[in-house]
């Protein structure tokens, strides 16, 4: 088992220097310029040796190559560098938004997780009953929904129904108050992202439980216990959901590496200063050094959750690390 | 009285007659803060460094500047007061060569240390005459000035090298933040791009990034009685529908930039007299060029025809809308005693009211070119408001007179790398926003050597004219010069077109009082004003 690990961590260093590569050379053929979108984004007249003198600052007048070596020694070094954009250091603008990411990416799996289970189950148990279709229906309508438009109509619904009922719009806070501050607050503005991006996942969950334990469903072994008189809940809970959750499992690792980084659109309606909207701006403002230290923190977070995942397959499944 | 003085006074008076309504309101009431939506971002705290909004609008009210456009009469382009200064703006001496400024005695840094004329003097020499390696992105306003002193802690002078009109205007910049001389000697002139100590109306507290600013009241704020406000919370917002819903919701109060007719409708429409909406002429205006250096676009009947062809007066009434854009206008802000009046502008190609004889003009000019269906390419900016919708209107304009023209939309950075360096576009949106308004200074975008001037060519007569016009101190003789300048570039020459200003809404709810909007959304954001009727 430990030479399976060994082997799978060390996989990860050419992943990780492919990945580095990649995004550098990608970002740097995108026409435009940081320094120009400061002085002169405005429609204010910016005078090219102040543009200049802001490549300098930044070390965009080095060529190519040398600004890609800075890149690689700043991770020996532990450097991630500045923010193009602000000045300040990548680490601290990561920091202070990881900690919301991080919170919604784990209420939106509990809203999955309560969700997608339970559904599964009974979808797969009353399979082809009207619960069975409406189960279907309700997460068929979770993929096909993009969770920011889910968003925008809660936010609109908020609006609409509290003025109706008690005369003032409310809607959720905009700003970030972190939980052990003041738990209300917090909840009041993350209980709606994570509601919207859950049931989207929930929905892709809750699909793969349905069909993963009617697989396990129609072995031999479930027949076998019913031969012998077991009733229903004992097969399915002890027997068959145990062997079928495998998938599950790792569709809902993945989706929640996605998270950390993948709620662009979402962060952005609900207003979240979060890592989605943190890469949205860093790529408009062509801050190269913070989308490329964002890019890698997302394949930090692919990366070790592929290698968790593995680890727990070759657990659960010997021949796979036999193999 | 001469005509033109008149108008300026009477451009004064105006918004004077503003204050007189202001003061039927209740009296100010203290405390409360105010939450402000914010739509763009901080690239650092450098006032004298940065362009954007971004930065004004979460920082500018923890900063003074030497003199101000008048917080309670913003509407005029020509009414300015002083902030540390003491009794009016001083007119210029020495035939407008020498303006002596004295100074306050009661101004205080946020960190305790009493503001003098030093400091003055070390913010305007950092401003005007930055060391080398040291950005600063208004220098260029201050071409006329040949040197600072402050002789005393309460005196500064100015003396210019020639007289223009263009320095009261660029004093009042809301970038010029006073800085003090001993935080530039101590920690050099580069620390205030993440460090905050002024003089202004609050004191900085902190700033999440990309989340919030935040301050409290300032108690020894040389404006006394003033701030109103407890504290002020500037919010990151930047999307719109973010923005609109914040206000509907009372998760902010106001947003001084700027929606588009349909928010403000909704909002109206959702809160009732709960909204209060401010509107004015916005001193940004939309414009396109042609690439002189691309063929046919270097035949001036090819480029005059491209004017000729669009209804100005037909677009304000429509675009007006649905887009943040309005007034139409010639180079000078519509509103400014030097701008073209609705006689001279009609004179102009392109200005008329009858349309179908300004397209008959086109499709002459165009015949006589050589180029009856002209086809190009429109370089736009993906960006809704105002770009995406005026560059989908010239389109069909231009069609009206047999030209086939597709636009090419793309992103903010790709679109500034075809405009400024890649330079290969047929026709491209260009635009130009300014703060204080400043014509002499603003109209210098369609001079040959003018940096931000993308058609890539010019007019040696205006250049000419224009040299002459910055060394005027006579108003009279300067808005005749204007006129000149103004016909050459955006008609005889047509180096560039103007379609229509901009226009700013500003829907708040009702219980912020005390501000006033202005021409620009860098304007009257000290935000010492303002209180809340809660």
């Amino acid at each position: 088992m430990s030479k399976y690990i060994l082997k799978r961590i060390l996989m990860l260093i050419p992943t990780l220097i492919g990945a580095a590569i990649f995004v550098f050379f990608l970002l740097r053929l995108i026409p435009g310029d940081v320094c120009e979108l400061r002085l002169a984004g405005t429609g204010l007249y910016a005078d090219p040796a102040e543009i200049l003198l802001c490549q300098k600052n930044l070390g965009l007048d080095q060529p190519l190559f040398v600004q890609f070596l800075d890149f690689l020694w700043g991770y020996v070094i532990f450097d991630l560098g500045d923010s193009m954009w602000t000045g300040f250091p990548v680490v601290h603008e990561i920091a202070i938004r990881f900690e919301l990411s991080l919170q919604v990416a784990i209420m939106a799996t509990v809203v999955a997780v309560a969700i997608a289970i339970p559904l599964g189950i009974i979808s797969a148990v009353k399979q082809n009953t009207w619960i069975d279709y409406v189960v279907r229906t309700f997460s068929i309508a979770g993929i096909a929904m993009p969770s920011f438009w889910l968003g925008i109509l809660i936010i609109l619904g908020l609006l609409i129904g509290s003025q109706h009922f008690f005369g003032e719009p409310w809607m959720p806070p905009i700003t970030y108050v972190p939980i052990w501050i003041d738990p209300m607050e917090n909840l009041a503005q993350l209980i709606w992202p994570a509601v919207a991006t859950g049931y989207r996942y929930s929905a892709v969950a809750t699909r793969m439980t349905r069909s993963a334990l009617l697989e396990v469903l129609r072995e031999d072994y479930v027949r076998t216990a019913r031969a012998k008189g077991l009733i229903e809940k004992v097969i399915i809970n002890r027997h068959a959901l145990k062997n079928s959750l495998l998938p599950v499992v790792t569709i809902i690792a993945i989706e929640f590496a996605f998270l950390m980084g993948g709620l662009v659109v979402t962060e952005q309606v609900f207003n979240l200063n979060g890592l989605g909207k943190l890469f949205v701006e860093s790529v408009e403002n062509q801050d190269f050094n913070m989308t490329q230290q964002l890019v890698m923190l997302v394949v930090v977070i692919f990366v070790f959750t592929n290698l968790f995942v593995d680890i727990l397959y070759a657990w659960l499944d010997p021949r796979i690390r036999y193999s | 009285m001469t005509n033109l003085t008149t108008k300026l006074a009477l451009a004064t008076l105006i918004g004077a007659g503003l204050v007189v309504g202001g003061t039927v309101e209740a009296a100010p009431k203290k405390g409360g803060i105010l939450n402000y939506v914010v739509g763009s971002k901080i690239p650092s705290y450098d006032g004298h460094k940065e362009t954007t909004f971004g930065m004004i609008h979460p920082i500018r009210p923890y900063y003074s500047t030497l003199i101000r456009v008048n917080p309670d009469n913003p509407a005029s382009p020509t009414d300015f007061v002083c902030d540390v200064c003491v009794g009016d703006v001083p007119k210029g001496e020495e035939g407008g060569t020498k303006f002596t400024f004295k100074i306050r005695k009661d101004v205080e840094f946020h960190d305790g240390t009493p503001m003098t004329a030093q400091d003055v003097k070390a913010t305007m020499d950092k401003i005007i005459f930055p060391p080398k390696g040291i950005p600063s992105a208004r220098k260029a306003f201050f071409k006329a000035v040949a040197s600072i002193t402050a002789p005393d802690d309460e005196t500064v002078i100015f003396k210019l090298a020639f007289p223009t009109g263009t320095f009261i205007p660029a004093l009042a910049l809301p970038f010029n933040f006073i800085y003090s001389k001993k935080d530039l000697d101590t920690h050099g002139y580069t620390w205030h791009q993440k460090n905050v100590n002024g003089t202004g109306a609050f004191k900085f507290v902190q700033h999440q990034k990309g989340s919030f600013v935040e301050g409290v009241r300032n108690a020894s704020y040389h404006h006394k009685g003033k701030p109103y406000l407890d504290g002020i919370k500037a919010i990151s917002a930047p999307k719109l529908a973010v923005r609109v819903q914040a206000i509907r919701g009372d998760r902010a109060s106001i947003e001084f930039r700027g929606f588009p007719p349909k928010h403000r409708d909704d909002l109206v429409k959702a809160l009732g007299n709960k909204i209060t909406v401010q509107e004015s002429d916005w001193n940004c205006v939309l414009m396109f060029a042609p690439n002189h250096k691309v063929k046919p676009f270097d035949d001036p009947r090819v480029r005059r025809a491209l004017t000729y062809a669009v209804d100005r007066h037909g677009g304000s009434k429509y675009l007006s809308r649905i887009a943040i854009v309005k007034t139409v206008g010639g180079i000078v802000f519509p509103n400014h005693p030097f701008a073209a009046n609705e006689a001279e502008l009609s004179k102009l190609a392109g200005y008329s009211k009858d349309i179908g004889a300004s397209r008959a003009e086109a499709k002459k000019l165009l015949a006589a070119a050589g180029v009856p269906n002209l086809k190009f390419v429109l370089n736009n900016r993906g960006v809704d408001q105002p770009y995406k919708v005026v560059g989908t209107w010239l389109i069909d304009q231009w069609k009206k007179v047999g030209m086939k023209v597709t636009q090419r939309v793309q992103p903010s950075p790709p679109f500034y790398a075809t405009l400024r360096k890649k330079k290969d576009f047929d026709v491209s949106i260009d635009f130009n926003c300014q703060s204080v308004i400043n014509p002499i200074a603003d109209i210098t975008k369609f001079l040959t050597t003018a940096g931000n001037n993308y058609s890539a060519g010019g007019d040696a007569k205006a250049d000419a004219i224009y040299e002459k016009l910055l060394r005027s101190a006579d108003p009279k003789e300067q808005r005749a010069m204007i006129r000149q300048y103004e016909k050459r570039v955006i008609d005889d020459a047509m180096v560039a077109a103007i379609t229509l200003w901009w226009y700013k809404i500003n829907p708040h709810r009702s219980y912020v009082k005390g501000w006033k909007i202005a021409p620009s959304h860098y304007l009257n954001q000290h935000l010492d004003n303002i209180w809340l009727d809660k």
